[in-house]
């Protein structure tokens, strides 16, 4: 990388634009590259936790030469190679790899490999970038890098998703890849921003046209020199000219769509207790705000009240009442109401004199102290019809949702006594905590003018819900850990985390000049009506850039919060197509769950703001972990023995067979089977279950639920269409569609969905038609939409991290492993038949494979090499060994309670002795469903003269404690009888992981 | 805002006298048992109590013997701060009783704000000051037989900078029955299976803290609570014969200067304490 940083000097022409407008808009293009945005942005979690150790160890300046040399002629080779050798070049050299450590650095190394080949350019781009930073820079770079990584992993994701499309068209789609986003580096396209401040002047911005939210509002932000930025954030007019909040983690491009490039600058979290807020220049944008809610109505007041508001105003403005200097008419310009009277000018003037001496930073904290009490201040109106269709408001504020029906109050739901928000269509839902007295939890539900504006009223609600409800006085105690673990219910920070930020301000109070705001000026919402020339009115700080920096790196952060967030809403839109009944039951038990969550502390996390600055990838591992409150595994070891001489002729002649097959097919990991029996078997069986998942949308339920049901449904475009083509089963694969598609039709969210099955192709739309792609996907969804759905199923894959990677961690290990033992008798039996073999592995943990490494501690070490071994007691060591080893480094946090308990048939066992057979073929295969996660891991070993069939099943059930784990697992025990009739069950090792209550201390 | 104060700021008292025929209801006929005499006694008692031991200033509109049910005073109208809602009553004869109330308010420089018929969309709203609780920070209006949903709205309207929510009436026939303020934060309330009831409600509605002073009579849930510009805090409430279970409660109240005071003639025709009198606060910044 470092090498081309010359050249790539000279590419670029555009030397003077500052560091940060590139890495914007470096941002961007790996984000198009991604198979879907926030799927990139998710991504990011997890790459950049897999690869953060190796990285940090190495250095935090660019990569060291060597690795980075040897990775570029790799990458400068494998180009041109169509994915799959590739893959299996990486793939072999893995092989030759001894340790399972080394493994695991090869793979990584893999990894970037591929992410570099395929996003050669902007990576490098990245690199120059870090170059130029200054040293004090340094954080921005790292954040960079991060960006870079998960520009990485997003890439690696799409490339992989290829391996599994068709082949041919994967090649030339792969090159396309390559391409495309050096393309959009060297032309990146500028737009121009106009953003209406408060105080109505205009702020114009060039920013890159595939930049985020979050861009343009730093650039805002550090224009009005503000600090305290969390209350605030860009709006947009969307087509029906409603306003909608600008996403900061989002694409600007694709929330905003048609509609035009201008923003309004307003407050969207209105501190309870201004007086609380440190600086003056935030209390003066807020007194903004609220001037300009008065003026147009939106809060509405007494004419006492305006009187007094709008002589503060005056005083904070203009000071001390001057009868030389104020006229009679001095004050025709300002709007204080609006329906503004002579009568109340007067009233105005008259208690203006009285605030002689006040000076402007007081007369704001005055106007705030009674604008507070207001009735309505911070009240997010939305127009809804109640049950009955009779019109109502639903107001959005810090304590909860207020019902108004005209101006009267007529109920309201503190966020505590929310259990679930959720929306459908265009209805909007809210389960209520039953009270003392009530035995079930009631819903209450509204409708919406149409489904976008549910949608909106429903995230105002989550965002509201999380930056508020964490500083209630309940826990006081906890609070530093609440500001630490807040994080996750919406992308920015929590009240209480700003407030905390905010004590670290460290500058002189900033100077800024109160703009004289008049009444021309004044405009809703920010239609452009005058432009002031907004460059000088407020002085920009000059120490601003450092802090800055550090509140960039907080968007890491909220990339990896979000997860959680996603996670949290996820719970929220629950299924509603259910019957009473059914809900009733499902209430009854998971009440008590949701209750835990909605209120629980996250765990106290003793990692303090230097840890996540740094960003340490524990925090990410950490809030997945958090997830997943129970985990068991599950391992079923199916194995039958037969002559050799009969199954010999059948693998030799049933081998190349497969290869072609597998090679033809080999985006379908489940399909490809050595034994055409099992093939057929686990390829009905794997589709089953997943229909039966969608047909059954309760699942959505229970928070680990809800994200092992969108991994399936996010595993379904990995293994697309294609599949109905292959040999097996075609009429399930169609019915797998088809439930999907109902599904989807069930759930909003669905619209999306229904998509998916065509999604892996999407990828290759974003990148080369990205304007219809977008369109398209915003016709399904409105752009904020969009982003559950996707970050659920990025989501899902780190939940899948949490919980089924270890297996596939282990299956990966086991099979790199034993080709190496067994490595004649494949190269011998034919050429194709180990490549396959080596890829499969890989495509299965395809999704995975980066998470793999911090969570192989995690892993529970009862896997084995096809050999079989007569003593499993070795297991709770090895795991505790590994660890503890791990954990110091990563993993420090979550406390886990493991039992593992082995049970295993004897006589059988016996066969197997420590005797290494020669491995035939070998095979995972992953399916999951409801709360499981199966891994079908099949081999075939050549024992003297007995070939050996060991099937290894390991089954993840996850979810918490509800979950009847025992019938569970009974469950998952017959159907592997079943599907395996001739086949005995030799050893069942079931393995318990439990997060323990309380953490720390 | 400059008018949001602690509940309980009080400068003026506005009382009306006995009419000769109390105990008549305005509609024509009889009401409950009345003993004119002794609620003319009873309503001397309380204002010499407002005016002598609180330290109000009282102004008595005269008694007229046309208005049987002038002397509920606190029905025609809501005030709050300097401004002063002229209400609707339910009952339509009862609607002329507004206007030597008006005459006061506007000598007391109030901003006096109509719900008459003029306004058009208020035709149907009706409005009592007894199914009006103000606690200092919101308002609460008992929907009931009095009052209706949009007799409340004009009140939201009057009042900006309020939240006004809206809470069942089940106990008794008028919010004021069966609660009334008992301090700054302090809210008396009947233990009453329907005072009960909106209890609850109105702890649902409201985003602020109020502790809550349950009583066992319904007669002992209205009370008078005055904090005087001496900064002494008076409560009036109802003799140890009408409600001799909810003495202790009152006597919990150690800061308070009790002030017991009979208003049985009042409680028979379905008025309290709070009936009879209109309290306003004419200083700032008390």
């Amino acid at each position: 990388m470092t090498t081309e940083v010359g050249t790539e000097t000279d590419v670029k022409k555009e030397p003077e634009k500052v560091q940060e407008v590139q890495q914007q808009t470096d941002q961007p293009d790996k984000t198009s590259d991604g198979a879907a945005p926030a799927n990139a942005e998710e991504h990011q979690q997890g790459s950049q936790s897999a690869e953060a150790p190796t990285e940090q160890e190495e250095s935090p300046e660019p990569r060291s030469p060597t690795p980075a040399g040897e990775q570029k002629k790799e990458k400068g080779i494998s180009r041109f190679l169509p994915p799959w050798l590739k893959r299996q070049k990486s793939q072999s050299q893995e092989k030759e790899s001894e340790s399972a450590a080394a493994n695991v650095k090869d793979e990584e190394q893999e990894e970037k490999g591929i992410k570099e080949t395929s996003e050669d350019q902007p990576a490098e781009v990245k690199e120059v970038t870090g170059e130029k930073s200054k040293p004090e820079e340094v954080q921005v770079e790292e954040k960079d890098r991060e960006e870079q990584k998960s520009v990485g992993s997003a890439d690696t994701q799409p490339v992989r998703e290829e391996t599994e499309g068709e082949p041919d068209e994967k090649h030339k789609q792969q090159v396309n890849a390559q391409e495309t986003p050096s393309k959009l580096t060297k032309k990146m396209k500028m737009v121009v921003c106009h953003v209406t401040l408060l105080d109505g002047s205009q702020f114009t911005c060039d920013v890159e046209k595939r930049a985020k939210g979050q861009y343009l509002f730093f650039e805002v932000c550090k224009h009005l020199n503000l600090m305290e930025k969390d209350y605030f954030s860009l709006s947009f007019k969307d087509s029906a000219d409603q306003r909608c909040w600008l996403d900061p983690t989002k694409e600007i491009k694709r929330q905003i769509r048609n509609s035009q490039w201008q923003f309004a600058f307003s407050v969207k979290f209105y501190p309870p207790d201004p007086s609380q807020l440190t600086e003056d220049i935030t209390r003066y944008l807020l007194c903004l705000q609220l001037r300009q809610d008065i003026a147009s109505g939106r809060l509405p007041c007494s004419f006492v009240t305006h009187a007094l508001l709008g002589s503060y105003a005056l005083q904070a403005e203009l000071g001390d009442y001057d009868t030389e200097e104020h006229r009679v008419d001095y004050i025709a310009d300002f709007q204080f109401a609006p329906n503004q009277t002579k009568e109340l000018e007067e009233k105005v003037v008259e208690l203006h004199k009285s605030h002689r001496g006040m000076t402007p930073a007081q007369a704001d904290i005055q106007f705030l102290e009674n604008a507070k009490k207001l009735s309505m201040y911070g009240v997010d109106l939305h127009h809804a019809k109640d049950s009955d269709g009779v019109d109502i408001m639903l107001g959005v504020c810090a304590n909860g949702l207020l019902i108004y029906k005209d101006r009267l109050r007529i109920n309201r739901f503190a966020w505590p006594k929310i259990l679930k928000i959720s929306y459908k269509r265009s209805n909007f839902y809210i389960k209520i905590r039953p009270g003392e007295t009530e035995q079930f939890e009631s819903s209450v539900g509204f409708k919406l003018p149409n489904h976008r504006a549910a949608k909106r009223v429903w995230k105002v609600c989550v965002e509201h819900h999380t930056f508020f409800r964490l500083t209630s006085p309940e826990q006081p105690t906890k609070t530093k850990f609440l500001t630490l673990g807040s994080k996750f219910r919406y992308s920015g920070r929590t009240q209480a985390q700003t407030r905390q930020a905010s004590t670290l301000i460290d500058r002189p109070a900033p100077y800024f000049e109160r703009t004289s705001s008049k009444r021309i000026s004044r405009s809703l919402d920010g239609a452009p009506v005058v432009n002031v020339a907004g460059g000088d009115s407020m002085g920009v700080g000059e120490n601003g850039p450092t802090l800055e920096l550090n509140s960039d790196t907080k968007s890491k952060l909220r990339v990896q919060g979000e997860n959680i967030y996603v996670r949290h809403s996820n719970l929220m839109l629950e299924d509603l197509d259910k019957t009473q009944e059914d809900v009733l039951k499902h209430q009854a038990s998971i009440s008590e769950l949701k209750r835990s969550f909605m209120e629980a502390t996250p765990e106290p996390r003793p990692s303090q703001w230097e840890k996540r600055l740094t960003g340490s990838p524990a925090t990410t591992l950490r809030l997945q972990v958090s997830g997943s409150l129970e985990e068991e595994l599950t391992s079923l070891f199916l194995s039958k023995a037969c002559f050799s001489g009969l199954t010999r002729s059948c693998s030799t002649t049933a081998a190349p067979v497969e290869g072609s097959k597998l090679s033809a097919l080999p985006e379908d990991p489940q399909k490809t089977s050595p034994h055409p029996e099992n093939d057929s078997r686990d390829g009905s069986k794997s589709s089953e279950v997943i229909p039966d998942v969608n047909g059954q949308m309760e699942v959505v339920e229970v928070l680990e639920e809800t994200v092992v049901i969108e991994e399936v449904v996010k595993a379904k475009p990995k293994s697309p269409a294609p599949e109905v083509t292959t040999e097996i089963g075609t009429a399930p694969e169609v019915k797998e569609e088809q439930s999907l598609s109902s599904d989807s039709e069930s759930e909003d969210e669905a619209e999306y969905h229904a998509q998916t099955p065509s999604a892996s192709f999407c990828v290759q739309q974003i990148k080369e038609e990205p304007e219809e792609e977008e369109a398209e996907l915003n016709q399904q969804a409105p752009p904020s939409d969009a982003e559950p759905i996707r970050e659920t199923e990025s989501s899902a894959i780190e939940e899948e991290s949490s919980s089924a990677q270890p297996d596939e961690g282990i299956s990966t290990e086991e099979v790199s492993m034993t080709p190496d033992e067994a490595s004649n008798g494949h190269v011998l039996d034919t050429e194709d038949p180990p490549a396959t073999e080596g890829e499969e592995p890989h495509i299965v943990n395809g999704n995975v494979s980066r998470v793999e490494t911090e969570r192989l501690p995690q892993v529970i070490c009862c896997s084995e090499p096809p050999v079989v071994k007569t003593e499993m007691v070795t297991i709770s060591d090895t795991f505790a060994a590994q660890k503890t080893e791990i954990s110091t480094k990563e993993v420090p946090i979550v406390h886990t309670e493991t039992k593992t308990i082995t049970y295993e048939a004897a006589q059988l066992d016996g066969n197997g002795d420590g005797e290494p057979g020669v491995l035939m073929t070998a095979q995972t295969i992953t399916s999951e469903s409801l709360c499981t996660t199966t891994t079908t891991h099949i081999t075939k070993t050549l024992k003297g003269g007995l070939s050996e069939t060991r099937i290894e099943k390991r089954i993840v059930i996850t979810g918490d404690s509800d979950i009847d784990h025992d019938q569970a697992l009974a469950q998952a025990i017959k159907e592997a009888k079943e599907q395996h009739p001739d086949m005995s069950v030799t050893r069942v090792v079931v393995h318990k992981e439990t997060e323990l209550a309380e953490d720390e201390d | 805002m400059a008018n949001i104060h602690p509940y309980g700021c009080f400068t003026h008292a506005i009382v009306r006298g006995i009419p000769e025929s109390f105990g008549k209801l305005a509609e024509g006929g009889e009401g409950a048992q009345a003993d004119l005499a002794k609620a003319q006694r009873q309503m001397g008692v309380l204002t010499g109590t407002l005016r002598q031991k609180v330290g109000l200033q009282l102004i008595e509109i005269p008694a007229d013997a046309q208005l049987p049910e002038s002397w509920r005073i606190e029905d025609v109208a809501v005030i709050q701060g300097d401004t002063a809602l002229i209400t609707r009553p339910f009952k339509q004869q009862r609607r002329s009783e507004a206007e030597a109330v008006r005459r006061v308010m506007s000598e007391l420089n109030l901003t006096v704000v109509e719900m008459g018929d003029e306004e058009g969309g208020s035709a149907g709203a009706t409005l009592e000051g007894s199914d009006v609780l103000f606690t200092g920070k919101e308002f609460f209006v008992g929907i009931s037989k009095h009052t209706n949903h949009r007799g409340a709205e004009v009140l939201a309207d009057t009042f900006k900078d309020f939240a006004v929510s809206t809470v069942p009436v089940c106990g008794g026939s008028r919010l004021k029955n069966i609660c009334s303020m008992g301090g700054p934060d302090t809210i008396i309330i009947s233990q009453s299976e329907g005072a009960k009831k909106t209890l609850r409600m109105m702890e649902q509605l409201t985003d602020h803290h109020y502790d809550i002073l349950s009583v066992a009579e319904d007669v002992a849930a209205n009370c008078v609570y005055v904090r005087s510009p001496a900064k002494v805090d008076f409560l009036l409430h109802p003799t140890a014969e009408e409600c001799p279970d909810s003495i202790p409660v009152f006597q919990r109240l150690t800061d308070y200067t009790l002030l017991p005071t009979a208003c049985s003639e009042a409680f028979k025709q379905g008025g309290a304490l709070s009936s009879l009198c209109l309290l306003i606060n004419k200083k700032l910044g008390c």
